[in-house]
Formats: structure tokens, sequence, C-alpha cells
């Protein structure tokens, strides 16, 4: 019955016995409008589009995930790293990763003048995401112009520069999805659930 | 000659409103017109034109797209990153297209409407793809809805528009073929949980996403109001998730793979996340909270004493607005706006209450409620239960002062 609390407050003068009436309209109406089809007359299929091949699904299929599942053959350090981050990063990220002008990427996870900062040592919660963003959408202005070696490396550096790993680790499909984030258990879930609490 | 007019800083009748126009001795106003890519073009229209008894003058004939009239200039707000629909110029609840407000993560991509394809893999019966022509040969569906981005809330000054304070809000019909329908197609996994949506922009946008969501509303949507959807909104083909922060209705959508876990995306764990109460970064948190905002009178509008009719719109991502109160005595009390019919589950809802302004300083503001109960939360309230940060999600009620003098003025909320 929460359908009777849409109508504006002067529509109650209409009177308790045309409400229902107009319940019973307005509840099949909004449902027909509720953008959901009715499926039980339709075939099995309908038979548009076509079998994607594995070459296709492979040529756009870069994810990466937090168990390493989509990871690539290569490997890089920060010493690598830090040669490419100066040439194809600093500009924007600044020379040591804090000076910007675009999103800061070394804040320590127990430094406290990083508080209030969103990056990675102190907010990414897994080390796969680097990778997988990197190698997606960096540098900015080309992206998906990095090798996978380079975004190894820039990964080896980032984690170093955040005080994650040493600077001599080698960051590679076996060792990436091991690093443990320290911001990791910091993550809820939404815990929203409509009603009258606020959250 | 128009700096002469203005000398004094009287007002002295439409002609010198016109001339407030003027580009160039013989231009009486300036039309705005965009081209194909978005760009926007200037054209001038002549002083002759425009003087004269328009009933005494033959128009112009019928023409091949409409114009608005050269007198509105509605126009978004650009940043970097976002452009602000102006929701303190439009009427109703629906957004023309060229005002929807933009978010996006590289820019607005050109494809090629015979080269989009859709790719559906992963944990399915069938890898499949689907052309621009196959989803349009699909049942299709249309619904009228919001979308918001999660990062739309500005509040720390007083000179701050509804475009400025909320503007990352708008609302269109879209139509499309439900995703829901492209499931059965290619057969879905009945152990899958997640779903990656991947736009074909330059950051190769990515969100993770329940597969129930897929199941219930999602739409895969090829037109907004009526027309192909427009290139800043995803075209040819985009997302659209009802009532769930906007970054998720994934736009330029080329690729969804069916899954057992969320992917953690950079944007579903650095960017749209946001700091809680004890420390905590909440994640995942997908619906928009219902709120309200009154787009007149508002800043930069100036109002007189006597009858004003207070307007605004409240929507929730939960369902249906089922009341909005207004206050006009700076939240002492609170009392029922009028709502337009119909009001739309997860949509606008224009709302208006009839007010007579005694001339004397006061705050004005609006509050929704949606169906599920929720009331829409004061700055103050919202910051305490969140811990004392802003961030993403920031719904609260948003305050104007209307001063004596007739200007309105944002309530500028301070952490203090």
């Amino acid at each position: 019955m929460k359908i009777f609390y849409t109508y504006p407050p002067a529509m109650k003068n209409i009177g308790v016995i045309l409400i229902p009436v107009f319940l019973l309209i307005n509840c099949k109406g909004e449902r027909e409008s509720a953008a959901v089809n009715d499926t039980s007359a339709w075939p099995s299929t309908f038979g548009y589009g076509r079998l994607a091949s594995v070459a296709e699904i492979d040529s756009l299929n870069t994810d990466v995930r937090p168990d390493g599942e989509g990871l690539k053959p290569g490997s890089g350090d920060a010493l690598q790293g830090k040669t490419i981050y100066i040439a194809r990063c600093a500009i924007c990220h600044g020379k040591t990763g804090v000076e910007g002008p675009y999103s800061k990427l070394v804040a320590r996870y127990h430094d406290p003048h990083a508080k209030g900062e969103k990056a990675i040592g102190n907010y990414w919660p897994y080390a796969t995401t680097l990778y997988d963003y990197i190698y997606r959408a960096m540098p900015y202005n080309s992206p998906g112009t990095l090798t996978t070696d380079e975004v190894y490396s820039l990964v080896a550096f980032l984690l170093y520069r955040n005080d994650i790993i040493d600077s001599t680790a080698v960051m590679d499909a076996q060792t990436l999805p091991q690093v443990e984030m320290p911001a990791k258990k910091l993550f809820i879930d939404d815990d929203r659930r409509g009603g009258p609490e606020v959250r | 000659m128009s700096e002469q007019d203005n000398k004094g800083g009287k007002y002295s009748g439409p002609r010198i409103k016109r001339r407030a126009l003027l580009g160039g001795a013989a231009t009486a106003a300036i039309v705005l017109v965009q081209t194909t890519f978005g760009k926007v073009m200037q054209k001038a229209i002549t002083e002759t034109e425009l003087t004269g008894d328009p009933t005494k003058k033959l128009g112009p004939p019928p023409g091949i797209v409409g114009t608005r009239s050269p007198f509105e200039k509605p126009v978004k707000l650009p940043s970097d990153t976002s452009s602000r629909t102006p929701l303190q110029d439009l009427f109703g609840t629906i957004t023309p297209s060229d005002l929807h407000y933009e978010r996006h993560h590289g820019g607005v991509p050109l494809i090629d409407p015979e080269k989009y394809e859709l790719l559906i893999h992963g944990m399915v019966k069938k890898p499949m793809i689907f052309t621009l022509r196959d989803l349009k040969r699909f049942p299709s569906v249309s619904r009228i809805m919001f979308l918001e981005c999660s990062g739309n809330f500005r509040g720390n000054k007083e000179t701050l528009s509804p475009q400025e304070v909320c503007g990352l809000t708008s609302q269109s019909e879209w139509t499309g073929v439900m995703l829901s329908t492209l499931f059965r197609e290619v057969g879905i996994d009945p152990k899958a949980s997640w779903f990656l949506a991947e736009g074909s922009d330059a950051a190769v946008m990515t969100r993770s996403i329940p597969i129930q969501k897929g199941w219930d509303d999602t739409m895969v949507a090829y037109a907004q109001n009526g027309e192909a959807i427009r290139p800043e909104q995803g075209y040819p083909a985009r997302l659209v998730l009802p009532g769930w922060e906007g970054n998720t209705s994934v736009k330029w959508i080329r690729r969804i793979e069916i899954s057992d876990k969320p992917f953690m995306t950079r944007e579903e764990t650095s960017k749209y996340t946001e700091p809680v109460a004890g420390g905590k970064i909440r994640q995942f948190s997908f619906v928009m909270d219902a709120r309200s905002i009154i787009t007149y009178p508002a800043y930069p509008a100036r109002v007189e004493k006597g009858w004003i009719e207070i307007r605004g719109i409240a929507w929730s991502g939960r369902g249906k607005i089922i009341k909005v109160e207004v206050s006009t005595n700076a939240g002492k009390t609170w009392s029922e706006a009028l709502l337009q019919s119909p009001v739309l589950d997860k949509a606008h809802t224009a709302f208006r209450f009839l007010w007579n302004w005694n001339g004397e300083e006061t705050e004005i503001m609006s509050r929704a409620i949606d169906e599920t109960g929720y009331i829409q939360p004061s700055y103050k309230d919202l910051l305490t239960v969140r811990g004392g940060t802003g961030g993403y999600h920031f719904n609260s009620v948003t305050r104007w002062v209307i001063q004596r003098s007739g200007e309105v003025y944002l309530h500028p909320d301070s952490k203090k």
C-alpha cells in the first residue's frame, strides 16, 4: 500500500472510496512501465548475434583479478620502474609521486601526514589493480602503450615507493598477487539498507 | 553603446536587454549552434532581424532541425573531468539531452556504429558478440529515470547555484534492450554472481556489478529522449542501472564478462569508495540515497516580497519519492510540498510549494522522503554518522538564505 503515498496531498481530498480504485489502476500501470519484460511467450533464443571466437575474446579480455588471473607473462623491478616512471608518469604525478598536479600516488600507510590522501599505500586494497589499471588506461595522454614488462616495473616502483615491497623485489604473475596491501583491512561492504536509518 | 546604457544601472525595457547581447554594431544577438561532435559555434543575428513587429514580417520556413531561442542560453558547467546540468534553468523533470551532465574518465570516444560490437563472455554457455543492429532487433524497453554521479556535492561557499551544488544529476527517457534479455541468449552459469562492465573510451572504464542487478533492471540503452544516445552519454550504446551511482552505468559499453567474484577495478577500490566512521572505507555503495534540492528560488535568483512558488526536484535510488517537505523558517517547521504526478520509480520528481514571503530574511530548504521511509538528512547529521568526513554519496539537505534585498545565497555548510 506504499503506492498511496505517491499522491500529492491534494489528491487525498478525493476520498477513501475512490482511492482504492485509483490504486488498482495505478499499480497495473506502474508495473507495465517498470521496464520488465514478460518473457513467457518468448522463444528460447532470438538467434541474433554470433558466437565469439577465442581470439576475439582474448583481444579484449585484459582484466586482472586479485588472485592474479589475467596477469600476462613478463616482469620488472623498482629500479627499472623508476626510469619509466620519470619518462612517462612524472609529468602528471610528480617526480616522487606526491607533487601532482594529478593524483598523488605515494602515501605510506603509517605516515600521519598522509591522512586524508587516497594514495596507493594508504588506500588501495589490491596490488593487482595497479597492473590492471596502468596497463588499461595509462599514461593518460597515450593510454594502452606500455609493454607488460614496463607495467610490472612501474607497479614494482610504486609499491616500493609506498613502502610495501623491497627495492629489489621482482614483480611478475606469481609474485604480484602475493603482495598484501596495508589498506585492505579498512574496506567494508556497503551497510546502507534504506529505511529510516541514515548511514 | 551598451556600456553607456548600463551606466545608470537602470533597466529601461526589453530593447536595452537585447542590446546587452550585442557582439558588434550590426549584431543584435548571438545564437549558439552545435555541430556534430558537440562543438558550439556562434552565429550572429543582425539588428534588423530583431527589430520591428514580428507579426509584420514573414519568418523563416520550416527547417531540418530545431534550435533554442537565441534568448535562451542554458549551458553546462564544465571542469576537467565533468560537466554539470543547469538545474536552475530547467523546468519539469526531463533534462534536454545536450544538457545532461557528463562525467568521463578518458574523454569522449568517437565510435562508428557500423563497427560497434558488444562482447558477452566468461561464465556463459555461449560467448557472443552483438552488433548495434542486433541490439536494436531484441524486444525493447523505455524507462524514465535519473542518473546521478556519486560525487555530486559542493557546499563550501555562498555563491553556488543548484548547478554547482548538485548538477551531476540528470533525467532522460532511455530506450534499449534489457541486459536480462541478452543474458538469456548467452546462457548465464547459475554459479555466476558478478559481471564486469567495460567501456571503449580511453580509460577503458570498468566496474564490477552484482549479477542480480543485471537480471533485475539493467538496460543496454541505445536511445535517449527519443534519439540515438549523444556521444557524451555513451554513443552508440551504454548500460543504465536504475538508481545506482552513475559510474556503474558504463558508457560506450563494449564488453561484459560474467564471473563469480568482483574484479576490484581501480574505480571500485581507490576511487568510488568513501571513508566512513571508524576509519573504514565503504565499498560497493551502489544505491543513490534520497535527495532533493530547491531549484527556485536559489542563487543567483533574486525574488520579490509576496507569493513565490518554491520549486525543486527530489529523487531516490531506492524507489519512489513519497513526500517532500519544505521549510521556510530555517527548519523550525516543515510543510508538505505538492508532487507532480506521475511519480516514477527512481526518477526525478518535481515538487512545488506556494509561499507568501513577508520580506524578512529567512532560510528555505527541502527534504525528500522515499518509499523505504528514508528521510534526507541535514548536513550535520550526515557528517556525524559518516565520522566527520565528506566524500561520495553525500546527499544532505541544501539550504538557501533569502536576504531582505531578495538576493538568494547558499547557506554554506561547514564542518564546525
